[in-house]
C-alpha cells in the first residue's frame, strides 16, 4: 500500500483482501468489554473534516483509540480555514506538528490527491467530493463477506444519485476487482452513460425493477440534495420511481441484503419498512466501519 | 541609419509564397531587401545558417492582466514572454480591471505598451460594457483608439440579440467579433470536459455541446449580419465541422486553435492538477484529432495561445477552486512543431502561416509578411534544437504551465521587432 489511502481504484486485490482479512480479526474486539489494543500506542492521528460528518469521523476516532492511538478531530468551521487559510497551508501547519497520519474529508473531489503530491504525510481519504470514499467500500465489502463466501458473481444493484456518489464509485471499483456484476440505477440525469465504462462488469438501467431483479445485494444511496446545483429530477417523483419499497424485494434473491451508507432518508430513497426489515444490514455496516478503519489505520501507520 | 543583415537562413514568407535560402536586410525598422548573397557595408549581421527566418509571429489571444491584475502579469512581462516564444505581436484580451470597454483604457494599454513592451501590443476591446453582456461598449471610439477586434472573452455574450447588435455595429467599423463560445448555462459549475474522465474523477463536466451550440448560434448571426466572426480557441469536433461548413458557404468565419487543445487530451491530465484546467477544457482524443484535421485542411486560420497567467496562490488549491487558464507563449512554437510538423501533418510553411500571415489576415494587421517595406518583425527559429522548458525561468510572472520540464525539438532562436533584436536564445 502507498503511504496513505486515497482511493480504491489504485488498490489491487491483494491489498484489499489483506485489509478485509485484518478487519475480520478486529471484529471480535468490538464485543469485548475491554476494547483497547496497544498496536498503535504513541501514534497520533488527526481527523480533519472539512465537511459535516458524524458517523465517519466518529468511526475513525474510535478505530484509532481502540488501537491505542491518540486521535484528535478538527472541523473546518472551527479551524483556520474559516479565516481564509489555504488548504495547503492548513495541511502543512498540521503536518509540522508531526502526527502519523491525517484522515481527511473534503467537499472537493481530488482534494486529498492534490495534497498528497505536496505533503510527505500519509493521507487517508475519508471521502472527497463526488469522487471516492474508500473506507466505505471496504466496510461494505466486509459486510457482504460476513454473509456470502465471495464477491465473485454476486449481483449488486446500486441505486440512487450515482453521478454525485463517492460511495458508488468506490464500491464499483472494489466489487469489479472481485468479479461482481454491478447494476447502477437512477434517473438518467444522475446516471451518466460513461459510468458503464469505468470498470468491468458494470451495466446501467433507469428501471429500479430491472436493477433489483435477482440481486444478491441492494445498495441504496442517499439522495444528495446538497450536491445538486439544479433540479436534476422532479424531487416529488423520486420516491415513486427510485425509492426502495418492500414489494421490490420480492424481485431480488430471497436472501438479498439491503445496504445504505447513511444517513438514511426514510421515505425518500427507501421506505421505513425496508430500513427496519430483516433484510437490512445498515447497522452492521456501521459496526464494521470501526473494524475496517482499524485495519486501514494499522496498515497505513502501523 | 541602422542596418541588420540576417545571413543564410531559410526564408519562409507565406504571404509571397517564398521558401528559399536567402539573406534579409533590415533597414531602419523595415524590411529593406530579401535575396541571395546580399552584400551590405557596415551592417550588423546575424548568422541564421540552419535556421528558419519567418515573418514575426502574431498571437491573437493573450491575457496581459494589466491594468488590474499586475501580480499575475504585466504588459512588460507578458511581452517579454511573447518575445521568448518568437512572437513579435500580441493581442490582449479586454478582461482587465477596469475592463477595456472604452477608448481611455485602450489608450492606456497602448501607451504602456509603447513604453514597456518589447513586442507590438494590439488591444482587443470588450463587446459589452464591463463585459456584462448587456449594453454595447464604446466600439467605435475604441477602434479609433486602436483596438483590432472586439470580444467578451471568458464572459461570452449569452443574449443572442445583444450579439446580433454587436456584430452589426462591429461590421460598420470593419472589426472582427471574437467569441469565446460557451453556453454558460450548459457549462455552469463544470471544471473539466464532460465525459468518461470527468465521471471517473468525480469532477463536474463542461459538455462539448456548450461550445457547439454557441458556435452554431454565432455562425448564424454572422450570416444574418455579415459581420466577420472569429471562434476563439476552438476545441470540439462539432465546432470544427461547423466552421468548415460556414467557410464552404463563403461566410466570413474564421477560427483559432491553441497548442494545448491539439497537444493534450482530458485523459492526459495529471488528476486534480490545475495546470491542466482551462476553458475550453482539454477535450477527448477525438476532439483534439479534429482540431489537427482542421489545421491540416485549412479550416483553422491561426494558432493562438490563450496565454492566461494566474499566480501560484490561485492555482495551488482544490481543483474546483482554481481559476481556468494556463500560460502558453513560450511553449507554443515547440508544441506546434512537435505535434504538427514533426508528425508530418503540415509542412513548415503552413505552420509559419498559422503563426503569422493567418492571424494578421483575421485581424487585418499590416504584419505577418517579409515584403520589402513592411515593418521588420522577424522570427528566427530552429526546427531541431533540443531544449527543455523550465517554467521557473519564464519571463511571465506566472508559472501555470503543464509543460514544465518538457523537452522540445525546435523552438525560437531570436525575435526581431521593428528591426531590433528583442530576445535571443542564450
Amino acid at each position: 500500500m502507498p503511504a496513505g489511502l486515497l482511493g480504491i481504484e489504485e488498490l489491487d486485490r491483494a491489498e484489499i483482501e489483506a485489509i478485509l482479512a485484518r478487519a475480520k480479526q478486529f471484529q471480535p474486539v468490538q464485543d469485548q468489554s475491554q476494547k483497547k489494543l496497544d498496536t498503535l500506542r504513541g501514534k497520533m492521528i488527526v481527523n480533519l473534516f472539512f465537511e459535516a460528518s458524524t458517523r465517519t469521523r466518529t468511526s475513525f476516532e474510535i478505530a484509532a483509540r481502540r488501537l491505542g492511538a491518540d486521535a484528535i478531530s478538527i472541523a473546518a468551521s472551527g479551524s483556520s480555514v474559516s479565516k481564509g487559510e489555504s488548504l495547503v497551508d492548513t495541511l502543512n501547519t498540521l503536518a509540522a506538528m508531526r502526527p502519523n497520519a491525517i484522515v481527511m474529508r473534503h467537499a472537493a473531489s481530488g482534494a486529498p490527491h492534490f495534497l498528497a503530491r505536496h505533503l510527505a504525510m500519509p493521507i487517508i481519504n475519508a471521502g472527497d467530493g463526488t469522487h471516492e470514499h474508500p473506507t466505505q467500500a471496504l466496510l461494505d465489502a466486509r459486510t457482504i463477506l460476513d454473509r456470502r463466501p465471495s464477491l465473485e458473481g454476486l449481483r449488486v444493484a446500486i441505486i440512487g444519485d450515482i453521478a454525485h456518489s463517492r460511495v458508488a464509485r468506490s464500491n464499483v471499483y472494489l466489487l469489479s476487482k472481485f468479479g461482481s456484476e454491478i447494476v447502477l440505477c437512477g434517473p438518467a440525469s444522475l446516471l451518466p452513460r460513461e459510468l458503464a465504462h469505468i470498470a468491468p462488469g458494470v451495466t446501467l438501467t433507469n428501471d429500479i425493477r430491472e436493477a433489483i431483479r435477482d440481486a444478491d445485494v441492494i445498495m441504496m444511496l442517499r439522495v444528495q440534495l446538497e450536491r445538486q446545483h439544479e433540479a436534476a429530477f422532479p424531487a416529488a417523483e423520486y420516491f415513486q420511481f427510485y425509492g426502495l419499497r418492500l414489494e421490490h424485494l420480492a424481485l431480488a434473491k430471497p436472501d438479498v441484503i439491503v445496504m445504505h451508507p447513511g444517513p438514511i432518508n426514510r421515505g425518500r430513497e427507501l421506505s421505513s419498512e425496508v430500513a427496519d426489515s430483516q433484510r437490512s444490514v445498515i447497522l452492521n455496516q456501521v459496526e464494521n466501519g470501526v473494524a475496517v478503519r482499524m485495519a486501514v489505520l494499522e496498515r497505513v501507520i502501523g | 541609419m541602422s542596418q541588420l543583415l540576417i545571413k543564410n537562413g531559410r526564408v519562409i514568407d507565406p504571404a509571397s509564397a517564398t521558401d528559399m535560402l536567402a539573406d534579409i536586410l533590415i533597414r531602419d525598422g523595415a524590411i529593406g531587401a530579401v535575396g541571395a548573397d546580399l552584400e551590405v557595408a557596415r551592417a550588423e549581421t546575424f548568422d541564421a545558417t540552419g535556421l528558419i527566418v519567418a515573418p514575426g509571429f502574431v498571437d491573437m489571444h493573450v491575457h496581459l492582466r494589466e491594468p488590474g491584475f499586475e501580480h499575475a502579469e504585466t504588459i512588460e512581462s507578458g511581452a517579454r514572454a511573447a518575445a521568448a516564444g518568437g512572437f513579435t505581436s500580441i493581442c490582449c484580451m479586454p478582461n482587465t480591471l477596469p475592463v477595456n470597454d472604452n477608448a481611455t483604457v485602450t489608450s492606456y494599454i497602448i501607451e504602456r505598451a509603447r513604453k514597456l513592451a518589447v513586442t507590438n501590443v494590439f488591444p482587443i476591446g470588450a463587446i459589452t460594457k464591463n463585459s456584462a453582456g448587456e449594453e454595447l461598449s464604446a466600439i467605435g471610439s475604441m477602434k479609433a483608439a486602436g483596438v483590432v477586434a472586439i470580444s467578451d472573452d471568458g464572459r461570452p455574450v449569452m443574449n443572442a440579440r445583444v450579439m446580433r447588435r454587436a456584430m452589426e455595429f462591429a461590421r460598420s467599423f470593419d472589426l472582427p467579433v471574437i467569441d469565446h463560445c460557451e453556453d454558460l448555462n450548459l457549462s455552469a459549475g463544470g471544471d473539466m470536459h464532460e465525459g468518461y474522465e470527468s465521471v471517473r474523477l468525480g469532477l463536474r463536466g463542461i459538455p462539448a455541446s456548450s461550445e457547439d451550440v454557441m458556435v452554431a448560434r454565432d455562425i448564424l448571426l454572422a450570416q444574418l449580419t455579415g459581420a466577420r466572426f472569429h471562434v476563439a480557441h476552438i476545441s470540439t469536433r462539432n465546432a470544427m465541422g461547423m466552421v468548415a461548413y460556414a467557410k464552404q458557404y463563403g461566410l466570413p468565419v474564421t477560427c483559432e486553435a491553441t497548442p494545448h487543445h491539439f497537444a493534450l487530451t482530458d485523459a492526459q491530465m495529471l488528476p486534480y492538477d490545475s495546470n491542466y484546467k482551462m476553458k475550453p477544457p482539454l477535450r477527448t482524443a477525438c476532439d483534439a484529432g479534429a482540431v489537427v484535421d482542421g489545421i491540416v485542411s485549412g479550416a483553422v486560420d491561426a494558432i493562438a495561445t490563450d496565454h492566461a497567467p494566474h499566480p501560484g496562490s490561485e492555482k495551488m488549491q482544490e481543483f474546483e477552486k482554481c481559476p481556468f487558464g494556463i500560460i502558453g507563449l513560450e511553449t507554443a512554437l515547440g508544441l506546434a512543431l512537435e505535434h504538427l510538423v514533426h508528425t508530418g501533418k503540415i509542412p513548415l510553411a503552413r505552420l509559419v502561416a498559422l503563426l503569422s500571415t493567418g492571424p494578421a489576415r483575421v485581424l487585418h494587421l499590416d504584419r505577418g509578411t517579409l515584403a520589402v517595406g513592411a515593418p521588420a518583425d522577424v522570427t528566427i527559429f530552429s526546427t531541431d534544437l533540443q531544449w527543455t522548458y523550465d517554467v521557473n525561468q519564464s519571463f511571465s510572472k506566472s508559472r501555470n504551465s503543464p509543460f514544465d520540464g518538457h523537452t522540445f525539438r525546435g523552438g525560437p532562436v531570436a525575435t526581431i521587432v521593428d528591426g531590433a533584436v528583442v530576445w535571443q536564445r542564450a
